[in-house]
């Protein structure tokens, strides 16, 4: 059963691949994403699922933290129902998610920013080195640069400096490091479909 | 334009193909990341304290052109799950994104097969925690505060949120070891965990926790390819001074 499952695997990853390369296999690479994105539909059912069973079990359980798990099954099972009933577009169902997710999400964003600061002034103590002084010293200057100054920009640093290390140093860097990631997507691409690596179970 | 890359993955195949029947006979060598030696000896004293491994898999489908880093994810997941499943605290991978999610779980379990201990595996430890970038990280968190872990991985396609997750497990004193594609997050983690991979270090977890040849192989490749590119490079911009590009 699982030689079955491996060789499924890897003739569809296969298709999928020469699909990119040869038009006259598109269609069938075609078909088998939408298969694919049909089943992420599903998974998602069963990730809700997931979700329940878990808060469920540590309400159940009165584990630490329980209460917010029994805000986030009555919220969930709230918001489904709603859903349900009045659908994605109405007036409502937005006004909901316009009053409660995005606020909460720009909460989340800007302490974010807070925890970015306070862990860039920790760095130094955390990780003192050459590379942490450069990188603390490139965002200082880059931020200096950018910002709106009560005496103006300035000069040579807005002018000069900034793109110099925005489009010389940082997007060198950026470059490489993705060619770097570029090549071990490939690897690792590979290694799945040689069977090498099964992240589809299997010993 | 599809041929080169036709050419290049078929190359690359051929690479992998030879360096990992080459590899079965000589030792392998790798050079030391210290984020690595640190995690796995993290990893060591959390089964022996009975404490718990957290890993995040990030939020990234993988029917996206991501999808590398996630799966590096999983192949993490699985070597962590077979060395640590006869822990107390069994280890606990969380997920952004829900076939990843279900995946994860599938990981779990052959890991716990693997070890001969797949009566221990409990599905609830693969977990989808939220199904945005805020909303994972807001689920990931308590499971760092609540679920007593000591050691925990940040590895796959995450954003700059990836910041919040190290700052919780700073908080509770838990290691942590953040790994991912993504440039701003990569950054991120730079100045918020206490060790960062960059770059393709990402894709090397693999090979470094339980190296079998076509892990090894697999970096060898890498570097074969990277020094073709970096020659390409080199000569691209020697022929554009020269005026004959």
């Amino acid at each position: 059963m699982r030689a079955i499952a491996v060789v499924l695997a890897v003739a569809t990853g296969l298709l999928v691949l020469i699909g990119y390369f040869i038009p006259t296999l598109a269609p069938i690479q075609s078909m088998i994403l939408n298969w694919a994105i049909i089943l992420s539909g599903a998974a998602a059912l069963v990730g809700v699922f997931n979700l329940i069973w878990v808060h469920w079990g540590k309400i159940s359980r009165r584990e630490k933290g329980s209460l917010y798990s029994a805000i986030l099954l009555i919220c969930l099972i709230a918001t489904l129902i709603f859903g349900m009933l009045l659908g994605p577009d109405d007036s409502n169902m937005r006004l909901l998610v316009n009053s409660i997710i995005v606020p909460v999400e720009a909460t989340l964003m800007a302490l974010l920013a807070v925890t970015l600061v306070y862990a860039s002034i920790r760095l130094l103590r955390r990780r003192a080195n050459l590379m942490s002084v450069v990188f603390l010293a490139t965002a200082l200057l880059l931020l200096i640069a950018s910002a709106t100054l009560p005496f103006g920009e300035i000069g040579p640093l807005n002018n000069f400096v900034r793109p110099w290390f925005q489009h010389a140093w940082a997007l060198g860097g950026a470059r490489g490091i993705l060619i770097g990631v570029a090549l071990g997507t490939l690897m690792t691409g590979l290694r799945v479909l040689f069977g090498a690596d099964r992240p589809y179970g299997g010993k | 334009m599809n041929l080169i890359g036709l050419g290049l993955v078929g190359f690359s195949a051929l690479l992998l193909l030879l360096f990992s029947i080459a590899k079965r006979k000589s030792p392998v060598k790798l050079r030391a990341i210290p984020a690595l030696t640190r995690l796995y000896r993290a990893f060591g004293l959390s089964v022996e304290d009975g404490t718990r491994l957290f890993i995040a898999l990030g939020r990234e489908s993988l029917i996206t052109p991501n999808a590398g880093a996630p799966l590096s994810g999983l192949g993490m997941l699985r070597h962590l799950t077979e060395r640590t499943s006869l822990s107390d605290r069994p280890p606990i991978a969380a997920a952004g994104e829900a076939s990843l999610a279900l995946l994860a779980q599938d990981t779990l379990e052959a890991g716990y097969q693997a070890a001969g201990a797949g009566e221990y595996y409990q599905p609830t430890t693969g977990r989808l925690t939220g199904m945005t970038p805020f909303s994972f990280a807001a689920g990931a968190m308590p499971i760092l505060r609540d679920e007593s872990v000591s050691a925990s991985v940040l590895i796959g396609h995450f954003g700059v949120e990836a910041a919040l997750l190290a700052d919780a497990a700073e908080r509770e004193n838990a290691f942590l070891v953040g790994a991912s594609d993504d440039l701003s997050s990569q950054a991120a983690l730079y100045a918020s965990a206490p060790e960062a991979l960059i770059g393709e270090e990402l894709f090397a977890t693999s090979a470094y926790l339980g190296a079998t040849q076509s892990h090894t192989a697999s970096l060898t490749v890498q570097d074969i390819l990277r020094w073709l590119i970096i020659l390409a490079l080199l000569a691209g911009a020697a022929l554009k001074l020269l005026g004959m590009i």
